[in-house]
C-alpha cells in the first residue's frame, strides 16, 4: 500500500511534467494544426539556459527561472517567425517536416556549445523531502505537484476567460472566421508559441531538477512522451493534455513497478492503443463531424 | 487529342521514372567496373537501393492513401529478422541464389502479415491518430525484439550471410517500382486516391474503403520487409535498436521532401537523403547543423510561391510553351503548384 | 510536375559527393592530428606499391578510428577520439617510430552500423592503415566484417561484445563483457561484500545485457542470492525511482550496476535523495563517474566500487594522462579516453616490435604477427594478447572516497 501511494506520487509528478509540455504541444496543434517536434528540444535549451546562468554566472536561480522562460519565449516566437509562418498554407507534413529539422537544429547547435557530456543541473529547488506516517516523499515532486498544478488552473482561466484566450480558441475553431471577426490569426499564433514555449521551460526547469543532468539529447525523450500524451487526452484538447500527461506518468510509473520493467514502455503504448481503439480522438477529444 | 494526352500521361511518366532510374543505374555501374567509383561510394549504394524501396513504399500510403504512418520502421525490422533468421537457418541447405530471394520473400510476407494484424485497428483511425498508434506499434515491435531471445536481444542477431549486392538491390528496386506504379495507375490505385481526396465520396461511389486502405497499408508493409530483408544481408550485425521511430522519421522526410505522392520525387530524395550525410562529412561537427538548414530550406523553398513559379519555368514542358506562345507564363505558374 | 530542378539539384548533389569521395582519396586532409607531418607524405596509400622508394623517416601512418559523436551516445565517442588524438600528438612530438609520424582521422558513425561501414570505406579511401575499429560494439562488429577482407590490423579501444574480434584481424584493449560480469561476482563473493544482490541494467543496451547475464550466471553459481532484476531502457533513463523503491523493498545489501556513468549518475543522485543505504558495485562501465556527476552530487557516489583496468591516479603514467587531458580538454578522463590513448600506443609497440614501414606490401601480416608478440603497459593496465584478440589484464576495483577513486582494501 505505501509502496503505491509512493508510487503514485512520483507517476504524478512525473505525469505533471509531461502534462506541461503536453500542453504546449496541444496549443499550438489547436491552433496552427501543425505538430510542433521541436517543442522537446524548447525544454533542452530552457535548461541550458538555466546552467548558463545560474551555474556559469552564478545569478540566483530565480533570475535564472526568468531568464530561461525569457529565452525560450524569443525562441519559441523566432522559430515559429523563421520556419513556421513560410508554410502557413502548406501542407501539415511538410510542417511537421520542417519541426524536426528545427529540432535536429537546435540539437546539433546545443552539441556544437555545450559538448555531448552531459551537464549537472544546478539545485534549484531545495525543499526538504517530508514524511508522512512513515511515507517519505521528495521535496521536489512536492513543488513540481504544486506549481504545475496552478500553472494548468491558471492556464484554464486564462483560455477561458482572457479576451487572447478567447481570441485562441476562435483560431482553433474556424481561422477564417476568426479573421472576420477581427482577430489577428498571425498575432494568436505567436501567442500561443510564446505560452507553450513558456511552459516548456518550466517544465524543463522541474524535469531537470528532478532528474539532475542535461544534454543536448535530455528534449527528445519527453518531448515524444508529451506528444503521445497528447494525443492520448485528445489532442487539440487543453484539460485533454493534462489529464493525458498526468495518466502517462501514472501509467508508466504503476508498469514498471507492478509488471515489468523490461517491456514498461510497450505497456504505455499498448495503452495508447487501446484507449484510442475505445475513443478514436482520445480521452477528451471531441468527435469531428465529417462534412460530406 | 487532350484527354488521349491525359491518359497516356502516367505512362510515359513512369517509363520517364524507370529511364533515370536504369540510366543512373548504369552510370554508376560503369563506374564501379571501372574502379573509378570510391569505396565510400560503393559502400553507399546498397543502402541508396534500400532507402528507396522503403520511401516508394512509405510513398503508398502517405501520399497516395493520405495516411500519416510512423511505424515504417516497425516492418522493416520484422521483415528484416524474419528474412536474417530464415537465411541463417537455411544457410547450408539452399544455395545463395534460391536462399536469398526465398528470404526477401520471407521478410516481405511477415512483414505484410504484421500489415494486416496492425492494419485491422491501426486502420479505424485517421490523420494524427493514426500517426501516433503506427508510431506507437513501431516502439512496440523493438520493445519486443529486445526482450526475445531468438532475435539476439539488444545484443542484435549476427551470423546472416552478406548477400546484399547493387545489382540484386538495384532489381529489387526495379520490382517495386513496377508493381507500385502499376498498382497506383491501375484501378485500384484510383480508388486508393479517391479514398484519400474524398473518403466520403469514395465511399458512396461503392469504393470499398476498408479494403482498398488495408491494401496500401499491407503493400506498403510487404516492401519495407522486403528492404529490411536487404538491410539485414548487408551488414553483420541486425540490432533493435536502428528500427526506432528516428527511423520512421528519417523516411517521411524523405517521401515529404520528394513529394508526397510522386514516385520519382521519393527516388530522387532517397538518394539525397541518404547521400547528403555522408557528403557532409567534411564538415565534421557542423555536419548534423548543415543537414538540419538543409532540410528546414528545402521545405520553406517547396512551399514558396515565387520558388514554385521558378520550378514551373524550368520545367521543359512549359519552356516548350513559353516558347510557343507569349501568354505562357501563367500556366507555367499554375503547372509548378499543382503535384503530379 | 516535371521535376528538372529537384532532379538537377539531385544530381549537382550526388556529383558534388562522389567528387568529394574522389577528392579525399588524394588528399587525406580531414581531422588531421599529426603534427606538422614531414614532407612527403601526401602520399600515405602507397600499400599497392612497394617499390616506391621512400625515405623511411617521410612516412605516416594513417590510423582511423569510428565512433559516435553525435547522438545519444556521442560522450563515448568523443572521450576515445580525445584519448587516441593526445597519444597520436604525444608520439609525433617525440619524434614518432623509427621516423615514421602518426595521423589520426576519426569519423562519425552516430552508433549505427551502416554509417559504421561507410565511414569505414572513407577511412580505407583515405588511405587507413590500421583501423581503431568502433566504438560501440554492434557498430564494430559491422566493421569487423568488411576489415576482415582488408586484412588490416583492427584494435577497438572499447568493442566489448564477443564477436567484435572474432577475426584473426581484431584485437581489443577493453575487457569482454563476459569476463567484467563473471569478475565482478567472483569479488563480491569472495570479499563478502553482499549476499543478497539487486541488479539495475539497461536490457536495450548490448553491454549491460552482456555483463549483467554472465554476471546472473556467475552469482548462482557462487551462492549469491539476485533479489531484484530491474531493467531501463534508453528511452526511460532518467527516472529510476520505480526500480530503486523496488530494490529498497527487496532486502537487497548491494546493488549491481552493470551500466554506463551517465546512467549511473541518474541512479546514485536518486538513490541519495531516496536515502538508500546499499553498496553500490559497478563495471568499467562506471569510469567517469564523478566527473558526470558534477560537484554539486559527489557526495552520492561515496563509498560506490567499480571494477576497472583504469584509475587516473594509480602511477605516474596515469596522473600525467590525467592531468595532460584536463588540460587539453578540461575534462577528467574515463575509461573510454584511457582505452583510446591505449589503443594508439598498442599501435606503436606493435609497431616498433614488427619493425615494418606502412609502405611495406607484408605491413598489415607483420602488425598483426607483432600484436602477440608485445607487451604494453598501458593507463588501463599492463596488456598482452593472444590470438584470439583479447588483453590479458588485471582488473581492480576501487571505491569512490571524497571524489577520488581509491583501491580496495579488505576490512
Amino acid at each position: 500500500m505505501m509502496d503505491l501511494i509512493v508510487n503514485l506520487v512520483s507517476g504524478l509528478s512525473l505525469g505533471s511534467i509531461y502534462a506541461l509540455i503536453a500542453l504546449g504541444y496541444t496549443m499550438v496543434y489547436g491552433i496552427a494544426k501543425m505538430l510542433n517536434f521541436a517543442h522537446g528540444d524548447i525544454i533542452m535549451v530552457g535548461a541550458f539556459t538555466v546552467i548558463t546562468t545560474v551555474s556559469m554566472l552564478g545569478l540566483p536561480p530565480a533570475l535564472g527561472i526568468i531568464a530561461s522562460i525569457v529565452c525560450c519565449v524569443v525562441l519559441g516566437v523566432c522559430v515559429e517567425r523563421i520556419a513556421y509562418k513560410p508554410l502557413r498554407k502548406a501542407q501539415p507534413l511538410a510542417v511537421l517536416i520542417t519541426a524536426i529539422g528545427v529540432s535536429y537544429f537546435l540539437q546539433s547547435l546545443a552539441l556544437l556549445i555545450f559538448g555531448s557530456t552531459q551537464h549537472s543541473f544546478p539545485k534549484i529547488i531545495t525543499v526538504p523531502a517530508i514524511e508522512i506516517g512513515g511515507l517519505t516523499i521528495q521535496g521536489n515532486m512536492l513543488v513540481t505537484l504544486a506549481v504545475t498544478t496552478i500553472i494548468m488552473v491558471a492556464m484554464s482561466l486564462f483560455i477561458a476567460k482572457s479576451r487572447t484566450g478567447k481570441a485562441m480558441r476562435a483560431v482553433s475553431e474556424d481561422r477564417d472566421a476568426a479573421e472576420l471577426m477581427g482577430i489577428s490569426v498571425n498575432r494568436t499564433i505567436t501567442i500561443t508559441f510564446a505560452i507553450g514555449s513558456a511552459l516548456a521551460a518550466v517544465a524543463g526547469v522541474f524535469y531537470c531538477t528532478t532528474y539532475g543532468f542535461i544534454g543536448p539529447y535530455t528534449g527528445s525523450m519527453p518531448g515524444i512522451k508529451a506528444f503521445v500524451a497528447a494525443v492520448f487526452g485528445g489532442i487539440g484538447s487543453i484539460p485533454g493534455a493534462m489529464l493525458g500527461g498526468i495518466l502517462l506518468g501514472v501509467i508508466e510509473n504503476l508498469a514498471k513497478r507492478y509488471i515489468s520493467t523490461e517491456l514498461s514502455d510497450a505497456i504505455v503504448f499498448a495503452v495508447l492503443i487501446i484507449v484510442l481503439m475505445v475513443k478514436p480522438t482520445g480521452l477528451l477529444g471531441k468527435r469531428v463531424n465529417e462534412k460530406v | 487529342m487532350d484527354s488521349i494526352k491525359k491518359k497516356r500521361k502516367p505512362l510515359t511518366s513512369n517509363l520517364i521514372t524507370l529511364a533515370i532510374v536504369c540510366v543512373l543505374f548504369a552510370v554508376v555501374f560503369i563506374l564501379v567496373e571501372t574502379g573509378n567509383a570510391t569505396r565510400h561510394m560503393r559502400s553507399m549504394l546498397v543502402p541508396i537501393c534500400i532507402n528507396i524501396i522503403l520511401a516508394v513504399s512509405l510513398n503508398l500510403t502517405v501520399g497516395f492513401l493520405g495516411e500519416l504512418t510512423l511505424g515504417h520502421a516497425g516492418f522493416m525490422s520484422v521483415g528484416a529478422y524474419a528474412g536474417c533468421l530464415f537465411s541463417i537457418a537455411m544457410e547450408e541447405i539452399l544455395p545463395m541464389a534460391l536462399r536469398f530471394p526465398l528470404a526477401m520473400l520471407v521478410g516481405g510476407l511477415v512483414a505484410a502479415c504484421f500489415g494486416v494484424l496492425i492494419g485491422i485497428p491501426v486502420l479505424r483511425l485517421h490523420g494524427d491518430y493514426l500517426a501516433i498508434v503506427t508510431l506507437a506499434f513501431g516502439e512496440i515491435i523493438r520493445s519486443i525484439i529486445i526482450n526475445l531471445e531468438f532475435t539476439g536481444g539488444a545484443a542484435g542477431l549476427k551470423g546472416t550471410p552478406q548477400d546484399s549486392t547493387f545489382v540484386i538491390a538495384f532489381v529489387v528496386v526495379l520490382i517495386t517500382l513496377v508493381v507500385i506504379m502499376n498498382l497506383v495507375n491501375s484501378r485500384h490505385g484510383r480508388a486508393i486516391t479517391a479514398i484519400r481526396d474524398n473518403r466520403i465520396a469514395a465511399e458512396a461511389c461503392g469504393i470499398n474503403v476498408t479494403y482498398f486502405r488495408m491494401l496500401a497499408f499491407v503493400i506498403a508493409a510487404f516492401f519495407a520487409g522486403v528492404a529490411g530483408v536487404l538491410y539485414g544481408h548487408n551488414l553483420s550485425i541486425l540490432s533493435a535498436s536502428t528500427f526506432d521511430y528516428n527511423k520512421s522519421i528519417e523516411l517521411l522526410v524523405i517521401v515529404v521532401l520528394g513529394g508526397m505522392g510522386s514516385i520519382r520525387g521519393s527516388v530522387i530524395s532517397a538518394i539525397i537523403i541518404t547521400v547528403l550525410p555522408e557528403a557532409l562529412r567534411e564538415l565534421d561537427d557542423f555536419r548534423m547543423l548543415i543537414y538540419a538548414l538543409v532540410l528546414i530550406v528545402m521545405m520553406i523553398l517547396n512551399a514558396s510561391p515565387r520558388f514554385a513559379a521558378l520550378k514551373g519555368k524550368l520545367n521543359y514542358k512549359a519552356l516548350a510553351d513559353a516558347v510557343r506562345a507569349k501568354s505562357a507564363s501563367s500556366k507555367a505558374n499554375k503547372g509548378g503548384q499543382t503535384h503530379e | 510536375m516535371k521535376k528538372i530542378f529537384a532532379l538537377a539539384l539531385a544530381l549537382m548533389m550526388v556529383l558534388a559527393a562522389f567528387a568529394g569521395c574522389a577528392n579525399d582519396a588524394t588528399e587525406p586532409t580531414e581531422t588531421p592530428v599529426g603534427t606538422e607531418a614531414p614532407e612527403g607524405t601526401e602520399a600515405p596509400a602507397t600499400t599497392d606499391n612497394p617499390d616506391a622508394a621512400e625515405p623511411a623517416e617521410g612516412e605516416t601512418l594513417i590510423i582511423g578510428g569510428i565512433g559516435p559523436l553525435t547522438g545519444d551516445y556521442a560522450t563515448y565517442g568523443v572521450s576515445v577520439k580525445q584519448g587516441a588524438e593526445m597519444a597520436v600528438k604525444e608520439i609525433n612530438e617525440a619524434g614518432g617510430v623509427n621516423g615514421i609520424t602518426f595521423q589520426l582521422l576519426f569519423e562519425d558513425d552516430q552508433t549505427d552500423a551502416e554509417m559504421a561501414v561507410n565511414a569505414y570505406n572513407k577511412l580505407m579511401d583515405n588511405g587507413m592503415q590500421v583501423s581503431l575499429g568502433a566504438v560501440t560494439s554492434g557498430a564494430c562488429i559491422a566493421v569487423s566484417e568488411v576489415s576482415k577482407e582488408d586484412g588490416i590490423l583492427m584494435l577497438t579501444p572499447s568493442g566489448s561484445q564477443v564477436e567484435c574480434i572474432q577475426y584473426d584481424n581484431g584485437f581489443r584493449i577493453c575487457f569482454a563483457d563476459p569476463e567484467q560480469g563473471v569478475n565482478a561476482a567472483k569479488f563480491i563473493a569472495e570479499n563478502g561484500l553482499a549476499t543478497k544482490i539487486a541488479i539495475i541494467y539497461d536490457k536495450s543496451n548490448d553491454y549491460s545485457n552482456g555483463i549483467k547475464e554472465n554476471f546472473v550466471t556467475a552469482a548462482a553459481d557462487l551462492g549469491l542470492e539476485i533479489v531484484s532484476e530491474q531493467a531501463f531502457t534508453n528511452q526511460s533513463n532518467t527516472d529510476f525511482s520505480v526500480q530503486l523503491q523496488a530494490i529498497a523493498g527487496s532486502g537487497a545489501e548491494l546493488i549491481f550496476l552493470p551500466i554506463y556513468a551517465q546512467e549511473a549518475a541518474y541512479i546514485l543522485t536518486q538513490a541519495q535523495s531516496a536515502g538508500m543505504e546499499q553498496i553500490f558495485f559497478g563495471g568499467d562501465g562506471l569510469d567517469g563517474i564523478i566527473e558526470k556527476i558534477g560537484a554539486d552530487n559527489v557526495s552520492a557516489t561515496e563509498g560506490v566500487m567499480f571494477l576497472t583496468p583504469f584509475d587516473p591516479n594509480a602511477d605516474e603514467q596515469n596522473i600525467k594522462f590525467t592531468s595532460d587531458y584536463q588540460a587539453a580538454y578540461g575534462a577528467t578522463p574515463d575509461q573510454f579516453a584511457a582505452d583510446g590513448y591505449d589503443a594508439i600506443y598498442t599501435i606503436k609497440a606493435a609497431l616498433e616490435q614488427s619493425g615494418a614501414k606502412p609502405s611495406d606490401s607484408d605491413f598489415n601480416e607483420k602488425m598483426i604477427a607483432a600484436m602477440t608478440e608485445i607487451t604494453v603497459d598501458g593507463t588501463t593496465g599492463t596488456m598482452q594478447w593472444d590470438a584470439s584478440g583479447a588483453p590479458s589484464k588485471a582488473a581492480a576495483v576501487v571505491v569512490l572516497r571524497d571524489g577520488a577513486p581509491t583501491p580496495y582494501t579488505a576490512e
